[in-house]
């Protein structure tokens, strides 16, 4: 998700792992035999069975899942017993990953035709530009086919998202936007109100108003930090509602462009003006702890940090208001991102992938978590029958009806002012948008500092984005 | 180990008959002969793993796009070349890695000369020194970033609080410099402990005769300590730049290769695993080793007396 991008973890531990044994000469014996013991008797399991298929049994199809390793997909993962009760012929195994890993992983996998994995999660970025080329199952028939699937129930831009020319290549798991945060204390006592749709001019006037540096308060805070999941998941729906656009649709880079431009200008000058103080080292783990313990008035970023927020213990809890994504020229602003499970085109037992997609998109699933381990973790922002449930109401009061309004009103194909070539909200649904992303927002996150001017960096960002651009003119061309 | 071959030889009574030379030429013979298997597993760690980086870099290879894979002549060169990012990024590497390494091999060398003499609870001092070297890079970028460095509750913006300065973006505004401190705070415990070794290993005895002779401590430490320590001081900058320039884990998490901050290490990372660029990465390697064997020919052979002069000045 977006929200929880992390690039880097700290290597190298494993709470798992222990040197039993190794303390105390006396109990190296012990710890050999056992180790002994442990491998002979594994060789007497797995003799007849052959150690490719251990555990196997005849009947029984196994699919590899390769996931996404949020907590969402980790409830999922303890949730399987229940599937394979219900399909005892299938039995699944699944593979965690960190986000940029999966990414990496599956698309090596898909590319390169390995057929490694049979069903994966795959973001809203990759969906339509896999799907277009091949790599997944086209699910819509499959889809369409089980009523009891309602395949419509899901949010129209979260269906989007997972389409590529009207077919749909991916169930969506996990859905969700941006929205502004800000504090309702702060805003009574200074007197101040947020408007319902609030636009980013106002927003800007009232994080003026706001910030106390006597307080160590921040007006709002804002991403900052370089790369294209951080800095520029909220800064291109700025763009998007300022006019701009990173392409137009003959694939022209627009990003020295007058809407890019003052996006852009305005996004700089706000943060300096009431943002947070160092912005460059600021991404959503930053804004978070800032925002949660009360040394910022507002904060746009994902609407799934309003759980964290509302949980118990948290120093903000309950005194949060939620309004929809501010806005300039559109009407609505807000981000989309989607967690989706996807079959791999090659996988070479479909009907069973199947199964378990449908299973854990359905919402019987959603009934399963609610039961089981908390309505508050139902996996958000695909079912708009979940946000009819009265239980998943009462659950999530604070923020789950305007989710759901803004996931409604979303277009990942039409986002900003002008039409555009690919879908997505907040990215450019081609390969090379990670790397144009996260160069330019290396350019942007110097102007912070006034070592480099705005019109410099996206000067320089336009060249970057050019590239890519006819790269896209000459695929086109083909 | 010629000198074991030859008594192994001569024990095994090869007879007087054989002439010196033969006997010399048959002992070099079977002493080339055992290091082949050193020398063949030498060559493939090392060589094989550049080769491929070579081959790698005549390669059209987008890890986005793996099944367009073709032959690439120069290109990837060219994009190193025009790109523009790869001199920018070099100077930011010397920079760095330059200040870190002399500010911290001075304060090696100061906590050295303390650890050096004997004082109650030396053992707990040294250990404690010692400690920033053995932290993992990752986790002293972060303490780095949110202990330290943070704008609002960082302890080095709260010590300016004190004396009336107004709190620094360290990372926004001196991006390259936050990642000299991490390094120079995670180097000095090295550079102490290599300089340190060199202290101890000075004779006491010549110290004391020139302290009889009437030679003061700083005249002592200036024209006796200082020369000793000179070859300890090549080695430590020598292991500490090889270490240094690998930097990545504060980059990466505290400013992300923005400003100043982004090393050549870092640009390499960005191609391969932002950009999937696998060609431009390597080429982007290859151009580093030659550029790295080019400078390292020159300061070895010029400045640094451990490589050209048998046992430097170390006794």
């Amino acid at each position: 998700m977006f929200g929880n991008r992390r690039s880097t973890r700290a290597p190298g531990s494993r709470p798992g792992f222990r040197r039993v044994g190794m303390r105390q000469p006396g109990r190296h014996r012990a710890a050999l035999v056992a180790g002994v013991g442990a491998a002979s008797l594994m060789l007497t399991v797995s003799g007849c069975a052959g150690f490719g298929n251990l555990g196997n049994q005849p009947g029984v199809t196994t699919i590899t899942l390769a996931s996404v390793n949020n907590p969402q997909m980790q409830d999922l993962a303890t949730l399987l017993p229940e599937f394979e009760k219900a399909h005892p012929d299938i039995k699944v195994n699944v593979i965690m990953m960190e986000e940029n890993d999966l990414r990496n992983a599956t698309t090596k996998d898909v590319a390169t035709r390995g057929g490694q994995y049979d069903v994966m999660t795959v973001g809203a970025y990759e969906v339509p530009m896999w799907g277009r080329n091949g790599w997944l199952t086209d699910l819509t028939a499959k889809a369409k086919a089980d009523p009891s699937y309602d395949v419509n129930d899901f949010f129209k831009p979260v269906q989007q998202s997972v389409s590529y020319d009207n077919r749909i290549y991916a169930a969506p798991f996990y859905g969700e936007s941006s929205f502004l945060m800000y504090r309702k204390d702060l805003f009574q006592k200074a007197g101040l109100t947020m408007p319902a749709h609030p636009t980013w001019q106002q927003v800007a006037q009232l994080a003026a108003k706001l910030k106390d540096p006597s307080q160590d308060r921040a007006g709002i805070c804002l991403r900052g930090k370089p790369g294209w999941g951080e800095q520029f998941a909220p800064l291109t729906t700025v763009v998007n509602t300022f006019g701009g656009q990173w392409y137009n649709m003959s694939w022209d880079a627009q990003v020295n462009k007058p809407g890019f431009s003052n996006a852009v200008n305005f996004y700089v000058n706000t943060i300096k003006q009431s943002g947070e103080r160092d912005p460059a080292s600021f991404g959503f783990t930053e804004c978070l702890n800032l925002f949660q313990q009360g040394r910022a008035a507002m904060w746009y970023d994902a609407t799934s940090a309003a759980g964290t927020l509302e949980t118990k213990g948290s120093p903000v809890a309950g005194k949060v208001g939620y309004v929809s994504a501010p806005v300039v020229k559109t009407k609505e602003s807000g981000w989309l991102w989607t967690w989706n499970l996807a079959i791999n085109s090659l996988s070479k037992h479909q009907q069973a992938d199947w199964e378990f997609v449908k299973w854990a998109t359905s919402k019987q699933y959603e009934e399963l978590v609610g039961q089981r381990l908390g309505w508050a973790r139902v996996p958000p922002g695909t079912r708009q029958s979940l946000y009819a449930n009265p239980q998943y109401q009462q659950a999530s009061s604070a923020f789950a009806g305007l989710t759901a309004q803004t996931l409604r009103s979303v277009d990942p194909t039409h986002p900003g002012v002008d039409p555009q070539p690919w879908t997505g909200i907040q990215f450019v649904g081609i390969p090379e948008f990670q790397d144009v992303g996260n160069q330019t927002s290396q350019q942007i996150a110097n102007t912070f500092s006034g070592g480099e001017s705005v019109a410099d960096a996206l000067d320089k960002g336009q060249r970057i984005a050019q590239i890519a651009g006819d790269t896209q003119k000459r695929e086109a061309g083909k | 180990m010629t000198a074991v071959a030859a008594s192994d030889l001569a024990e095994t009574g090869t007879g007087p008959t054989i002439n010196e030379s033969r006997m010399e030429r048959s002992e070099r013979s079977f002493a080339r002969k055992i290091v082949i298997p050193a020398f063949a597993v030498a060559i493939i760690v090392t060589q094989i793993p550049f080769l491929a980086t070579i081959y790698y870099s005549f390669q059209n290879w987008d890890l986005a796009r793996p099944e367009a894979r073709s032959f690439a002549w120069f290109h990837n060169y060219a994009a190193v070349v025009t790109n523009g990012a790869f001199l920018p990024a070099l100077l930011n590497t010397v920079v760095i890695v330059g200040s870190s390494v002399i500010v911290s091999l001075v304060l090696g060398l100061l906590l050295a000369v303390l650890l050096d003499r004997k004082f109650p609870g030396r053992a707990v001092a040294r250990t404690l020194l010692i400690t920033p070297f053995l932290v993992m890079p990752a986790a002293s970028a972060l303490i780095w970033k949110w202990s330290l460095l943070d704008a609002n509750v960082g302890m080095i913006n709260w010590a300016f609080g004190l004396v009336g300065i107004p709190p620094v973006a360290w990372n926004t505004d001196f991006p390259g410099m936050t990642v000299v401190f991490v390094l120079t705070w995670q180097y000095t415990p090295f550079m102490m402990l290599i300089l340190l070794a060199g202290l101890q290993s000075q004779s006491g005895e010549m110290l004391e005769a020139a302290q009889v002779d009437g030679a003061g401590p700083i005249r002592i430490f200036r024209t006796m300590t200082l020369p000793h320590l000179r070859t300890y001081a090549e080695l430590a900058i020598l292991l500490g730049t090889v270490l240094m320039v690998q930097v990545f884990d504060p980059v990466n998490i505290m400013t992300g290769g923005a400003g100043h901050s982004k090393t050549l290490s870092y640009l390499l990372y960005e191609r391969a695993f932002i950009g999937q660029q696998v060609g431009e990465a390597a080429a982007y390697g290859v151009v580093t080793v030659i550029v790295t064997i080019a400078v390292a020919t020159v300061a070895l052979r010029t400045l640094f007396r451990v490589f050209t002069e048998e046992g430097g000045g170390g006794r």
